[in-house]
């Protein structure tokens, strides 16, 4: 059995600018969750959930040692905070909208 | 147990209009031996040049006096060296304006250093290659404003040896500032990638100040900060093999945890293991964190190689103008009215004015930040229409605020509540120029 849940009840996030691009960390709260945020957290299922906003190609890379994953997006913010007419041009909430993600634990992971 | 030689580092100023009571209170109770405030953005920056085009006294941080005249006093007092880049686009008129102060204060035997040379506009020409847009300068159609290179601890480390109590930068990368003592006070050779990259991590974690101590970081029901409202600024106990315990005063609100230190690490870092800056390669994919009693993250194993052989440059160019303007919507229909009243402007600047931008409509209250990601119902009842475009005359800016004011009379039912504004714009693109061209300078001012 396994049981769906929101990306924010085992994960935490922050997004950075620099230019038009956009990097977008999630860290588990629990090491045990990390495998659960590798597998199932990934370029393809952010684009396929928030196509709308984020842009691909999104480039990912692992932190085993900080349980965390870092998404990196080129030519992502409308050209960045200075040309973009987004009132969020820096893409700092993005952070918060990804943690709706909904990912399957194990029950004994619930 | 004796410590091991430390030295203590803290965070003034995480960006250009941050908070000062938190520094002040950090100088008054962190017994530090430098603070370092990093007040420079992509925007600062180019705002600073037309501040000094206009008046070439000025160009530099609008806070810098309110600042100086606060921390000042006290960093004397104390022994902490000040190092900023609150020089944004006029390091000497910064400086030259701190020895005012400093001189008003009654202060006396204080050095002030302004370093420069950041400013390379003389290395980029019509055919200089830009970043970002893929093109050669000449192709954006542009002005350029300003250009200037991000420096690194070779312009600073000078300063720092010739006694400057308070050293003025312009543009050097963020790290950079808190990188620069560390590495003379532990004498670590520029070519020390390893020391360096560690350093350049600690440096990476002070630089958003709070951002570090609880800030930007709460989530009711999920991450909860104590005492946000009064979130203290961090300080760094920083080891001669670049390790570093990151705290704050326990006076202070906010929290220190593995979970603020490690968004923060990550924060505006692309590849994590090789984050540029003049100085170093950093590698941050192998940083260990480790808890070291309440509100300290003990953060050891980031690493460094070789520094890249070019220097990174802001160009700056005038943007024109963004336009913005806004009315509200409540009660039943809300949504639909609001959504009518856009498709009025949009077709008005279109059909009537020939504006020929994009025009942005969001809805606010229904769907803005994330309009196209997420198909919301169109049932609330309390709803902002925002309008939004660029524009490269004031004149063509005001046919927008106009056009969505006249939707009081003119627009959809119970329209209210229109607020419009105007602001001067700059873009910038990123270029590379050769290290061996750029010359940081030193200047050095005494009361």
């Amino acid at each position: 059995m396994s049981v769906s849940v929101p990306l924010r009840q085992i994960a935490h996030a922050r997004s950075g600018d620099k230019g038009n691009r956009s990097n977008l960390a999630i860290f588990v709260y629990a090491a045990e969750h990390y495998e659960v945020l590798r597998q199932q957290v990934t370029a393809e299922r952010l684009l396929a959930n928030f196509g709308g906003v984020l842009r691909g190609p999104i480039k990912r890379y692992e932190l085993p040692n900080l349980h965390g994953l870092n998404f990196v997006m080129d030519q992502a913010l409308e050209g960045g905070v200075n040309e973009s007419l987004n009132l969020d041009g820096h893409g700092k909430s993005w952070s918060a909208m990804v943690l709706a993600l909904e990912v399957d634990l194990e029950d004994s992971n619930a | 147990m004796e410590m091991q030689n430390t030295y203590r580092i803290g965070t003034g100023a995480g960006f250009s209009s941050d908070r000062l009571e938190p520094a002040v209170d950090l100088i008054r109770h962190g017994r530090l031996d430098a603070i370092i405030f990093e007040c420079i953005g992509e925007r600062t920056l180019a705002f600073g040049h037309r501040d000094r085009r206009a008046d070439t006294t000025r160009g530099y941080n609008p806070l810098l006096e309110r600042r100086m005249r606060a921390v000042l006093p006290l960093c004397q007092a104390a022994g902490t060296k000040i190092i900023t880049n609150m020089g944004v686009a006029n390091p000497h008129a910064a400086a030259q304006r701190t020895m005012e102060i400093a001189a008003e204060l009654g202060l006396r035997g204080l050095k002030v250093a302004a370093v420069t040379g950041d400013e390379v506009s003389h290395l980029i020409g019509p055919e200089t290659p830009l970043q970002e847009p893929g093109c050669r300068l000449a192709e954006t159609g542009r002005e350029m404003l300003a250009a200037n290179a991000y420096l690194g601890i070779e312009a600073i480390l000078p300063a720092i040896d010739a006694g400057a109590d308070v050293i003025i930068t312009g543009r050097v990368a963020d790290p950079s500032l808190f990188l620069a003592p560390m590495a003379y006070y532990f004498s670590w050779a520029q070519d020390d990638w390893h020391r360096l990259g560690a350093g350049t991590a600690v440096g990476h974690l002070l630089e958003c100040a709070a951002q570090v101590t609880g800030g930007y970081f709460a989530d009711p029901g999920y991450k909860e900060v104590p005492d946000l409202a009064y979130v203290g600024f961090p300080l760094a106990e920083v080891t001669g093999d670049g390790a570093a315990v990151i705290t704050k005063l326990q006076r202070s609100g906010g929290l220190v945890s593995q979970r603020t230190v490690k968004e923060q690490l990550l924060y505006e870092v692309h590849d994590p293991g090789a984050y540029l800056t003049p100085d170093v390669s950093a590698n941050f994919s192998g940083v260990h964190l480790a808890d070291d009693g309440k509100d300290r993250v003990r953060v050891t194993r980031a690493d460094g190689g070789p520094r890249p052989a070019q220097l990174k440059v802001t160009v700056a160019f005038d943007g024109g103008f963004l336009a913005e303007a806004e009315i509200s919507y409540a009660g039943p229909g809300a949504a639909d009215r609001a959504h009518l009243a856009g498709a009025i402007v949009a077709e008005r600047m279109d059909k009537l004015h020939g504006s020929n931008g994009p025009i942005r409509i969001d809805l606010i209250g229904v769907s803005a930040l994330h309009a196209s990601a997420v198909k919301y119902p169109a049932l609330a009842q309390d709803v902002r229409l925002r309008c939004a475009m660029r524009a490269s005359s004031q004149s063509e800016a005001e046919l927008l605020l106009w056009e969505v004011e006249a939707l009081l009379c003119c627009g959809p039912a119970a329209g209210g509540g229109y607020r419009g504004h105007i602001t001067p714009s700059v873009m910038t693109y990123s270029a590379f120029v050769d290290r061996s061209d750029v010359q940081p300078q030193l200047e050095i001012l005494s009361t």
